[in-house]
Formats: structure tokens, sequence, C-alpha cells
């Protein structure tokens, strides 16, 4: 995927920061405004594939590598489930609100409450953003041939091909 | 009326899936029907002069810890809301995962009809 | 009441074209339209969070389908299926379209949905007592990371199996540049 022209590559850059902080902001206020972590992530990653789009594929994964997003991904997916086994250990039940219930109740509509739901939601939306992110840069990272079939029994060849 | 007009949505992108040779055009039809099924359930639990199911700062009475009763009876379905926002993300998801098999069949073959494909042998 | 049918029927008319075209670029179009007239049903359904989350979905992936289509050769492909196939699967077709039509007379009337006569429905337990159980504001968030974490768990899960499937299948690249990439 290549890059587009200066105009575009000027604005993306600025836009793509504005998206970042929006994502951040729906995840992080997800118990008490809509969104909640699946929107969130989904806006995290395309904040990213704005940038793919605008600059090229190699100066995104210059930036962002494949073996790194997958290392968020499985980050994201454990911190989940970290945060379920702590409610069978504090709470006695899986995926109690250990927080709400025992330690921290916090005041309603404020944004420290309702316990471990904002940590699911950071976990949540951690895990979406980096599995699209990472199945978006390994689509675009195939070799295209433009207009130009593959003869049939030519999969043995396409693994020899460089990137 | 309403339901009738979701479900010749659901019945159009069915129709795309049984009779079309293009293999993109299948994976469109699995769309079409996916949207159609989220809109069903979601339009399922709506209530007329219904209310988003988010508590503002109008509907808790100062003091008290309960919500104020016109947000109870008020307020739409949450579950089907619950429901739907789970299976947006799967379906994005699986859409990925078809069309990733659409271009390795597209490599080996090189089309994407689906006649042709079953008479290759690869 | 009367935007809804607009947006049924914009969408309806949108669907039909994505199917009936020759060019898959504009099929993808259409669908793009279709995710979009079903976001604004969301908003004005009262269903914020579906909303946002349908609109964002749908721009990825027409990302993603946009890729699998574009400079890719025989994109135009012409002629049906056999004959006596079609004509049966049409019959059948047909036969679910009038089974399910008779299937709607008995679901209750839009706009008037059977938890709001029912007192003891799982949906009035968590309008009332969802602030006081869980402490979030937003209810949706609540039964889905409190009530019902379990599903969300299976979500997760699935999510992540589906993206692992596309990349194994996607990699074209011997282990030995994986290992490079690495490093």
């Amino acid at each position: 995927m290549t890059g587009m022209t200066v105009i575009v590559k000027t604005i993306s850059g600025w836009v793509k920061v504005l998206i970042f902080l929006f994502g951040i902001d729906i995840i992080l206020f997800g118990h008490l405004t809509p969104g909640g972590g699946f929107a969130g992530g989904v806006i995290l990653a395309s904040s990213y594939v704005l940038l793919m789009l605008a600059f090229g594929r190699k100066f995104v994964e210059a930036n962002l590598p494949l073996p790194l997003a997958s290392r968020l991904d499985c980050l994201g997916a454990f911190l989940f489930a970290t945060v379920a086994i702590l409610g069978l250990v504090f709470g006695g039940a899986f995926f109690t609100n250990f927080l709400y219930q025992r330690y921290w109740p916090g005041q309603a509509l404020d944004l420290v409450s309702a316990g471990t739901i904002p940590l699911s939601n950071v976990a949540i939306g951690l895990k979406v953003g980096a599995s699209l992110f990472l199945i978006i840069l390994t689509l675009s990272s195939l070799h295209r041939d433009v207009g130009r079939a593959e003869p049939p029994g030519a999969g043995k060849a396409s693994v020899a091909r460089q990137e | 009326m309403l339901y009738a007009l979701c479900f010749l949505l659901f019945m159009i992108g069915l129709y795309c899936v049984v009779v079309k040779k293009n293999l993109v055009k299948i994976v469109i039809g699995l769309a079409i029907m996916e949207y159609a099924v989220n809109l069903f359930l979601i339009m399922l639990g709506y209530r007329v002069g219904g209310t988003a199911p988010i508590i503002g700062r109008g509907d808790i009475q100062a003091g008290v810890d309960h919500v104020a009763a016109h947000f109870v009876n008020n307020a739409v379905d949450p579950l089907p809301q619950a429901l739907v926002l789970t299976s947006i993300v799967i379906s994005l998801g699986s859409l990925a995962l078809l069309i990733s098999i659409c271009i390795r069949i597209y490599d080996k073959y090189g089309t994407f009809d689906i006649t042709e494909i079953r008479r290759l042998r690869g | 009441m009367a935007i809804f049918y607009i947006l049924l029927f914009f969408m309806v008319i949108a669907a039909i074209i994505a199917v009936e075209t020759k060019d898959l670029l504009s099929s993808v179009i259409c669908v793009g339209a279709i995710g979009f007239g079903g976001s604004l049903m969301f908003l004005l359904l009262c269903a914020p969070d579906i909303a946002i989350t349908q609109i964002v979905v749908e721009v990825l992936g027409l990302i993603i389908l946009i890729r699998a289509t574009i400079s890719r050769d025989h994109t135009f492909i012409t002629g049906e299926r056999e004959f006596f196939g079609m004509v049966v699967s049409l019959a059948i077709l047909l036969v679910i379209f009038l089974a399910g039509i008779k299937v709607f007379e008995n679901l209750p009337p839009f706009g008037a949905p059977i938890f709001a006569k029912m007192a003891e429905a799982p949906s009035q337990s968590y309008i009332r007592n969802g602030l006081t159980d869980t402490g979030a504001a937003n209810i949706v968030a609540s039964v889905i990371l409190d009530y019902r974490g379990y599903d969300t768990l299976g979500e997760a899960t699935v999510l992540f199996t589906s993206i692992l499937g596309a990349t194994i299948i996607l990699r074209t690249q011997s282990r030995k540049r994986w290992e490079e990439l690495e490093t």
C-alpha cells in the first residue's frame, strides 16, 4: 500500500492524534457515556488504518511492527482473564465485581466508580484494537499482482516470494 | 410492517448467497444478512417515546440511591442491545476470515467463479 | 415513525442494487450505504452504543472488502448458475418468505415490547437495580461486563480465534522471515 500526496499526509498526521484521543475517551468513560470497550477499540484501530492509507504500509510497520501488535493483543486478552479470576479469588464467584462490592464503591456518576467495569473496558479495548490493526496490516502486506492471474497450482511458488 | 421490511432485507441477502456465482458476492450477501438480523433484534426492544438506557443526572434523586420512576417507565430494553454489541464485532472478525480465504482461493485458481473452482483440481 | 419507513426503504433499495450489479466495487459501496442506514436507524431507536459501534465497524469492513476486490482481475462475471438448481432454490426461498410473514403476526406490535407488561422480566430488574448493584450509569455496559460477563469472554475468544485463523491463512513468508522480523 503506497502513500498519498503531501496535503493528505499533513492533514492525516494531525487528525490521527485526535482520533486516537477520541478512542481513548470512549474507552475510559464507557461506564458513564455510550460507547464502551468495543467501539473504542475499533476507533483506535481505525486511527492507525488512516495512517497506513496516507503514509504507506512501511512507515506504519516501522512504528508498530507486527510482533508487537500481536503481543498487545495477547496482553489485552490476558488482562481480561486476570480481572475475571481476581473476581473468583476475592469475591467468591467468577467475574464478581469485587471492587464495587467490597473495597472501593466510589461515587455514582463519577469516573472512579463501578468497580472492575472500567478495567474490563480497557482490556477489551486494547484487545479489539490490536486484533483489527493486525488483520489489516496482514491483509495489506500480501504481494499484489495487478491484473495478472496466478496459474493453478502456484500456491507453492507464492511461499518463496519476497514480501 | 416494519418487521416485514427487515425480513425482506434478510431474504435479499439469502437470495444473494444461494443464487450468485461470484465468491465475493456471496460474502456480501452474508454481510447483508448480518445487518438485517442486528436491526431486527434492536427493533424488538423499542418503546415508543422511550429514552436510551443511560442514567443521567436528572434520573437520580439527590440523596436517595435509586433511579426515578420516569426512567424506569420510559427506558428501552437494554438486553438486546448488549447482545447486538457483541454480534457486530464478531461479524467483523468472521468477515476478515472469509475475505482471507477468498484471497487465497484467488491466488491459487485465478478466478472468483465458483463453478470454475469446482472443476479445477489443484 | 415515518422516518423508520424511509430509512428501511433506502436500505432495501441499496441491498437490491448491491445484489444485482455486475461490478464488484459498486456492490461494496452499496453495502457501505446499507451499514450507514442501519447506523442511523440504531440512533433513532435509542441505542447510541450500537450506533457508534456499527458505523466504525462498517468503515473497517468496507476497507477489508475493498482490499479483496480492487486490482484483481476477473471482477466481471456474467451468467447464472444452471437453470434447474436455480428454480429449486427460488421456490424454497419463496416458501421460507411466506412462512416468515405468517410468523410476524404473532410478534408484539412495534413500540410496545413484551417486557413492559411483565414485572418480573430480567430487563426490568436490570433497569431498576443496575445502578445499585454495579454502580455504572450505562446500563448496557453493566449488562455486558457484570451481569452477563461470560458472553463477553466468549466474544473475546471468538474474535481472537478468527483473527488468528485469518493471519495464519494469509501468511506467505516462511518461518525464517518471521523470526527475522522479531529480532
